[in-house]
């Protein structure tokens, strides 16, 4: 094309072209005035002003208001209308950790993502933490303090506990401070501070998730009581025995992104990780397991000490006695960590000390200190001393306590002896309790003295040793509201405490050493990247010191082998219950089992014979421990060992609030102690099934993928690396009479005449190997796409909204003839995760279907869906081969109907999360993945504005930033250099038309779902690779 | 060599004369009606009423008060809405097709299908309308009509929009075809009117027969009109079902995505008109006591109708199972395995036995003859086009590519209660038709009356005098 000398103008300024202009150019928006402008009046401006007001108040009476439209009379600093601002912050909720990116609208936190800058949780983060931003919206937040049920002033709250902590002081009594795992160093200050005030006062932390058990095996084995950094990434050979690291074990976030390092394959790394997992229940790691073995949760102990046995033999240490167990793989797993010794790793979900001395005994054989395992970087996520706490119960049911303060924690609901704590209380002179919501312990305490949610509040916190990082106010506090610090520091004598100075104050004190530049520099740059880190400490070595043969006798004495054996654990949506009344959780598919707004009892398809399990209909059964008993549906769960059942935590909540309150039942009493630390598993348990009929709430119903190959493409490592995969891969094939061999690829067979994306064309990449199921995307593309949550009865309905799902597939053990057969899952399946959205195919049948053509192409490859047009004929998601498409069967915004599900939609509070730059549907209309067009718009106007191409990475999917191992990778594959087209090895398909749509993936492992239909997706997927002998169907 | 042919058996019997057809036709429109005009009436606007409640229901409430999911977006809807227009075909082959061929027997019963044909197709267009997600809107969207939004503008690649132009013009034709032919009738009963001094009805009559004058000319007109318009529907008759079947051929789809589907449409159309027409015809034929204008001879002939079309339905199923297996494509072949074996396998079976199994009977002269197997048989191949349908469209789409899709499909009763809507519209829109419109096409049949307007006695019943013998 010829260069134009034709020259457009925005206005006279620019065409004119004067320093004043050239010096503002710059500015998106103009400066404002300066006070000399605006100052002075005269006759004339009242006169104009008075005309203007008249005219005004005259133009108002013609037109409704606009209901709460407040303009900015001044502009706020840093804020300008529709442009977002991020702070760097952190997600904390107990133990549980994530260093986050906040994203806020006009003051309103609306989503977060993870901070890249943390050498910790490095830009994961997990469905729970993409989910929090909703919980500071929770309709049942606390939102003044309370003195015995009553709305109470902070200055009266203050002066009474002041009045009976002195009183409990006077006598001498004694002060608990209750908490979970506390992350910050300088709330554990405030808190020694309140200890120096009142003496009497002991800290008790405790988890509900509790590793206490490692922390004092690994007291015992090294004499420091901690628990390592696990870096998965080294390890060639990965065994766990049910620990589930990927969810809820350890420093999750971390291990899933050092496990998803060592699965990840690539042309120029064509090595893996094997994994061996161990376990009762199927659970979220063991699904990602390459071998996976189903033992019962009383033979973990014993597993454990076969597996130190075996080493042992090979490095000529001495056995112990244990019991010896038929385990399939378990002999295999002991040869391959041996070869692999250095790079390998053994882990146990166990809380009991005695199973972890003899892992920690093995992994010590295997040399894994240092390497794999980092004892020089311990986590601090766990430090609740179960002990402790029981202690703490048995003393507040003797009557030894005479005041409580519970800070930001629920025992009463998430401890075993919760139902003792919540009896104890009404006795005490004083109880408090300072978490952002009442809660079931909340409820029964007199003082109610509501902290900030985590997103209104400055903190710090130190989660590994050495990494430190601050949380920031992303918005003021909503309620009437006090950081827990400030109200312990007023109740130690401290007036007008201002936590934010104290943490200030802190960091100067333990971290400005050494600096070069001034304070205020320092804490501004730690402050915007969220983190500080001093010099890391390397892995370290330890010595191991541990008493593997007290240890084996412990576990002989302590598990029985006896009846059903019960597993009790977090599951991958609501976790520890914490959280439960976001409704983002609840309707989040759990990432195995797929139920939501339900809880279940998981159970072997053997053990429920008599359940057809046909669309989710079972019946109810009774689980006893003891005297205590709880009653949940059945979910007939493929590799569930048999004689075990597995029921999650979580559940049960009776003052979450609306959107938790009733849902199954609480099976914290369920856990016992065991040695000395809460055990998540219980022998000879009396499992009944009633008669009584329900129905679970499942997202998918149907197990397996049926062979198809063009949907999951899998293949073995061995046959990766030789490359016999590339010559054996699936690649169908369409009879013609055309072709010399009458067969033709499917995608020259065209009626179509291909786009011309001259600019970008933007493509996805989904690695199946690196995937591991978690959910975090799901939940962060339903919060920056303003999704509609449904609840339980319209996803009976099979009528859940998300547009991003994670499809798990089981294997099956028919043959791929055998159709009635495939239906059936295996009985100890492999598992294959699949995110699944729209596709974007540049063939999208969709497109061609809708009568108003309210669904069309877009210059750039986005299949792309105007709501405004859609008269909703749903021909589009009856025609979509992927059944991504998703209609809004009701009004699920203002209707009484969905209020209590979904609050982001139907209160107003909730409605603060909404993103503005996404329209939330009306009734009617089909929905889908947009490629989150928003963030694609925003990417390229700033790039205009900066008159340069759009760079690879600076438009990111909601889906793709929240994903923490980087499977899903998003990106323009128009251009050469970016990380999706190198990854994909996209090549043009005509050397003369780069830009068209037809793009072929080099990358042997690139395929595209469904190719015979030769939609031609803009998604490509990589086979998934298992590092195993043989592969199933 | 001389070839005799044999004589044929009077159309119509009983020895009517001209003066007879006039009357007995004419006298359900001037009499009161019936006591059992009134029940069928009164039980059909019970029905309309509950369907209508449901309907608005289902226009305030939204879509989601069907058992529709996010993986089966078309059921009961579209399943009744292809069902109603196959109904309406076989109107349109009796009244355009047969008059072409020029079989004259169509003339004692293309009236009433005609009705049939233009109410069945307004029952179908409720259900495209209903199922909208947005009908305030959808109603005028799907036109291609001049708007203020640029260069916005209907999609003329999508069947739906095909859809809306099929129905439209076979449901304006129809209309048409279907008034003209009431004009000379409208002016009998004008006539009748006038001569016992109604005058109310003479008025009325008049104004709807357009002031017929019954000259030579106006009928040479006439006739030609009928056979243009019979010559413009010809074309539809094939033609719509053709398209209503593209909703599917053209979709991607297991089960759907097949070339096969218009010609099986097409008669599967007019195998469930011939069916739906003979329900009526039989009760018509009764409560009007039309014996001797819809003989038995009718019926066997459209049984025979029945037995073509219910047999090319047949092999087309048996041709869409030989395929699923011949073509190897493994999606393909499971939706057919799953018709067969599923969890709709009941669907499938029932539409087999409706379908196929059923019109074979009709070999059997002795159950083609009788009215009570047709009637019976009528509405069994009536359910089995209705299974046919349910089947193509429910189990296609509840188990398609992605197994992790898969759901089933239950109906609420605001699916029930929209098809039963229709039927109460239906029944009403006929009884009135019925009560106030000539059943039977009187200028017509009375050019084949085997007699002059003379009666000769006692020949009720049995060959006329001088005229010839029956076979």
């Amino acid at each position: 094309m010829k260069d134009s000398k034709k020259i457009y103008w925005k206005g006279i300024e620019q065409l004119a072209n004067s320093p004043e202009f050239v010096k503002h150019a710059h500015n998106e928006f103009a400066p404002a005035p300066t006070p000399e402008e605006a100052s002075g009046h005269n006759r004339r401006d009242f006169l104009k002003m008075m005309g203007f007001g008249m005219a005004a108040v005259s133009l108002a009476a013609c037109e409704a208001p606009i209901r709460k439209a407040i303009p900015y009379v001044n502009k706020p600093m840093d804020l300008d209308p529709s442009i977002a601002n991020y702070y760097a912050s952190s997600y904390v909720n107990g133990g549980d950790y994530a260093s986050i990116v906040v994203k806020t609208r006009e003051g309103r936190p609306i989503k977060v993502e993870g901070n890249a800058l943390s050498k910790v949780t490095r830009g994961g983060t997990s469905a729970q933490v993409e989910a929090s931003v909703l919980s500071l919206y929770d309709n049942s937040r606390s939102r003044y303090p309370k003195i015995d049920k009553k709305r109470a002033a902070w200055e009266d709250l203050d002066a009474q506990v002041i009045a009976k902590l002195n009183e409990i002081a006077g006598k001498g009594g004694q002060i608990r401070i209750v908490s979970n795992t506390i992350l910050s160093p300088s709330t554990k200050s405030v808190i020694q501070k309140f200890i120096a005030k009142y003496p009497t006062t002991q800290h008790v932390q405790y988890d509900a998730g509790s590793q206490y058990g490692m922390w004092k095996a690994n007291e015992e084995s090294f004499g420091t009581g901690m628990i390592p950094t696990y870096d998965f990434s080294k390890a060639k050979t990965i065994v766990s025995i049910a620990a589930d690291f990927l969810n809820s074990w350890g420093s999750s976030i971390e291990n899933t992104i050092t496990y998803g390092k060592s699965r990840e394959v690539s042309e120029s790394k064509k090595d893996m990780s094997r994994h061996y997992q161990f376990e009762s229940i199927m659970s979220i790691t063991g699904a990602n397991a390459d071998y996976r073995s189903q033992i019962k949760p009383s033979q973990e102990g014993a597993v454990a000490i076969q597996l130190y046995n075996l080493i042992a033999a090979k490095a000529g240490r001495a056995t112990v006695s244990g019991s010896e167990l038929n385990v399939h793989h378990l002999a295999k797993a002991a040869e391959e960590l041996w070869a692999n010794r250095g790079s390998a790793v053994v882990v146990a979900g166990s809380n009991d000390k005695a199973v972890q001395v003899i892992v920690n005994g093995i992994n010590d054989m295997l040399g894994s200190y240092g390497t794999t395992i980092l004892p020089n970087q311990p986590v601090n996520f766990r430090q609740g001393n179960d002990e402790a706490m029981a202690q703490f119960v048995t003393d507040l049911g003797g009557g030894k306590i005479a005041g409580v303060i519970f800070y930001n924690c629920n025992p009463v609901y998430d401890h075993p002896m919760g139902a003792q704590i919540g009896e104890a209380i009404k006795n005490l002179t004083l109880s408090v309790s300072t978490s952002y919501k009442e809660e079931e312990t909340g409820v029964l305490t007199s003082f109610i003295a509501p902290d900030h949610h985590y997103l209104e509040s400055w903190n710090d916190f130190e989660p590994k040793r050495g990494s430190y990082s601050l949380s920031q106010p992303a918005i003021t506090p909503i309620f009437r509201t006090r950081a827990a610090q400030e109200s312990l520091l007023t109740w130690s004598g401290e007036k007008n405490p201002d936590y934010f100075e104290v943490v200030k104050e802190n960091w100067r004190n333990w971290f400005f050493k050494g600096q070069t530049m001034d304070y205020q520099t320092f804490w501004d740059k730690c402050l915007y990247d969220g983190v500080f880190d001093t010099d890391a400490t390397g892995g370290g070595s330890v010595s191991f010191a541990g008493n593997v043969n007290a240890a084996a006798s412990a576990i002989a004495a302590n598990y029985k082998t006896a009846g059903v054996e019960l597993v009790i654990y977090q599951n991958g949506t609501v976790g520890d219950g914490s959280q439960a009344n976001n409704p983002l959780l609840q309707e989040l598919p759990d990432p195995i089992t797929k139920a939501v707004w339900d809880h279940y009892v998981t159970v072997s398809p053997k053990d429920a014979a008599g359940i057809s399990f046909e669309e989710s209909k079972t019946k109810l059964a009774t689980i006893t421990v003891g005297n205590k008993s709880i009653t949940v549906p059945v979910l007939v769960q493929p590799g569930q060992a048999q004689g075990t059942i597995g029921v999650p935590l979580g559940y049960g909540r009776t003052e979450a609030g609306k959107v938790a309150n009733g849902i199954g039942a609480n099976a914290y009493p369920l856990v016992a102690m065991v040695n000395g630390s809460l055990s998540f598993g219980a022998s000879d348990v009396k499992f009944e099934i009633t008669e009584n009929n329900y129905q679970i709430a499942q997202t998918q119903t149907h197990e397996t993928y049926m062979g198809r190959e063009t949907v999951v493409q899998e293949t073995t490592l061995a046959e990766f690396q030789d490359g016999s995969y590339v010559k054996d891969k699936y690649a169908p094939q369409i009879n013609t009479w055309k072709q010399e061999d009458h067969k033709a690829d499917p995608e020259v067979m065209t009626m179509w005449k291909n786009h011309d994306y001259n600019i970008h064309h933007w493509g996805m990449a989904i690695d199946l190997n690196t995937c591991t199921g978690c959910a975090a995307c799901v939940v962060a593309c339903n919060v920056e796409n303003n999704v509609s949550l449904v609840g339980r009865d319209e996803v009976i309905n099979r009528r859940e909204m998300h547009w991003l799902r994670i499809d798990r597939y089981y294997s099956s053990s028919a043959s791929v003839d055998d159709w009635k057969g495939l239906e059936e899952a295996a009985e100890n399946p492999e598992v294959v995760f699949q995110p699944m959205l729209c596709q974007h195919c540049n063939n999208a049948p969709c497109e061609t279907v809708c009568p108003v053509a309210a669904t069309t192409h877009s210059t750039e490859g986005l299949n792309q869906m105007a709501y405004n047009r859609c008269i909703g004929t749903r021909y589009c998601a009856n025609n979509c081969p992927y059944k991504v498409r998703r209609f809004n069967w009701f009004k699920y915004h203002d209707n009484k109907q969905f209020q209590d599900v979904n609050p982001a939609m139907n209160t107003d509070l909730g409605k603060m999360v909404l993103n503005p730059d996404v329209t939330v549907r009306s009734r009617g209309v089909m929905e889908k993945c947009s490629f989150c067009v928003q963030r694609i718009q925003l990417g390229k106007l700033n790039a205009k504005k900066e008159r340069r191409r759009v760079a690879d990475g600076e438009v990111v999917t909601a889906c793709a930033a929240a994903c923490s191992t980087g499977a899903i990778v998003f990106g323009d594959m128009n251009d050469p250099e970016s990380k999706v087209s190198k990854l994909l090895q996209i090549k043009p398909l005509y050397d003369e038309r780069k830009t068209v749509n037809d793009k072929e993936a080099m990358n042997p492992r690139a395929y595209s779902v469904l190719e015979e239909i030769n939609v031609r997706p803009n998604i490509f997927y990589l086979t998934k690779v298992r590092n195993k002998e043989e592969a199933k169907a | 060599m001389q070839v005799t042919s044999s004589v044929r058996e009077p159309l119509i019997t009983g020895g009517k004369t001209v003066k007879d057809v006039s009357h007995d036709i004419s006298r359900q429109v001037e009499g009161a009606p019936t006591k059992s005009w009134w029940i069928a009436m009164a039980i059909s606007l019970v029905v309309l009423a509950y369907g209508f409640y449901c309907l608005c229901y289902l226009l305030w409430e939204g879509v989601g008060v069907w058992g529709l999911n996010k993986t089966v977006g078309w059921a009961w809807d579209i399943t009744n809405f292809v069902w109603w227009v196959g109904i309406g075909h076989a109107g349109t082959l009796i009244s355009a097709i047969l008059l072409l061929f020029r079989q004259r027997w169509r003339m004692s019963i293309n009236r009433a299908a005609e009705a049939m044909t233009i109410f069945a197709v307004i029952c179908a267009a409720t259900f495209p309308f209903a199922h909208m997600g947005r009908l305030w809107l959808g109603f005028y969207w799907v036109f291609p009509l001049p708007n203020t939004w640029g260069s916005l503008w209907a999609n003329f690649n999508s069947p739906l929009l095909w859809d809306v132009f099929a129905i439209s013009t076979y449901f304006t034709v129809s209309l048409v075809f279907w008034y003209m032919g009431l004009i000379p009738d409208f002016a009998t009963i004008r006539d009748r009117a006038i001569v016992q001094g109604a005058k109310a009805r003479a008025v009325v009559y008049n104004a709807l027969s357009f002031g017929w004058s019954g000259g030579a000319r106006t009928w040479s007109r006439y006739e030609s009109v009928a056979l243009i318009l019979a010559g413009l529907s010809t074309p539809l008759v094939l033609s719509v079902h053709t398209i209503v079947s593209m909703d599917f051929a053209t979709s991607v789809i297991p089960g759907w995505h097949t070339t096969i589907f218009p010609p099986y449409f097409v008669a599967g159309a007019i195998f469930s008109g011939f069916a739906m027409v003979l329900t009526l015809l039989l009760i018509t034929r009764s409560v009007f006591k039309l014996e001797d204008y819809i003989t038995i001879y009718h019926i066997e002939l459209m049984n025979i109708i029945i037995i073509v079309t219910g047999s090319i339905v047949g092999i087309a199923y048996i041709t869409e199972l030989f395929i699923s297996w011949y073509s190897q494509v493994e999606y393909e072949g499971y939706a057919f395995y799953n018709r067969v074996q599923g969890p709709y396998a009941w669907a499938y079976w029932s539409m087999m036995t409706c379908n196929v199994i059923s019109p074979q009977l009709f070999w059997i002269k002795k159950i083609r003859m009788s009215i009570v197997a047709t009637f019976v048989l009528s509405i069994v191949v009536n359910i089995g086009m209705w299974f046919e349908r349910f089947v193509i469209i429910v189990t296609s789409l509840h188990r398609d590519y992605i197994p992790s899709s898969w759901t089933m499909f239950h109906p609420t009763m605001y699916d029930i209660g929209e098809y039963l809507f229709t039927f109460g519209f239906f029944f009403t829109a006929f009884l009135l038709f019925a009560k106030f419109f000539p059943v039977i096409n009187m200028a017509e049949v009375k050019s084949i009356v085997k007699a002059t307007s003379e009666r000769t006695e006692g020949a009720v019943g049995q060959p006329v005098e001088g005229g010839l013998p029956r076979h």
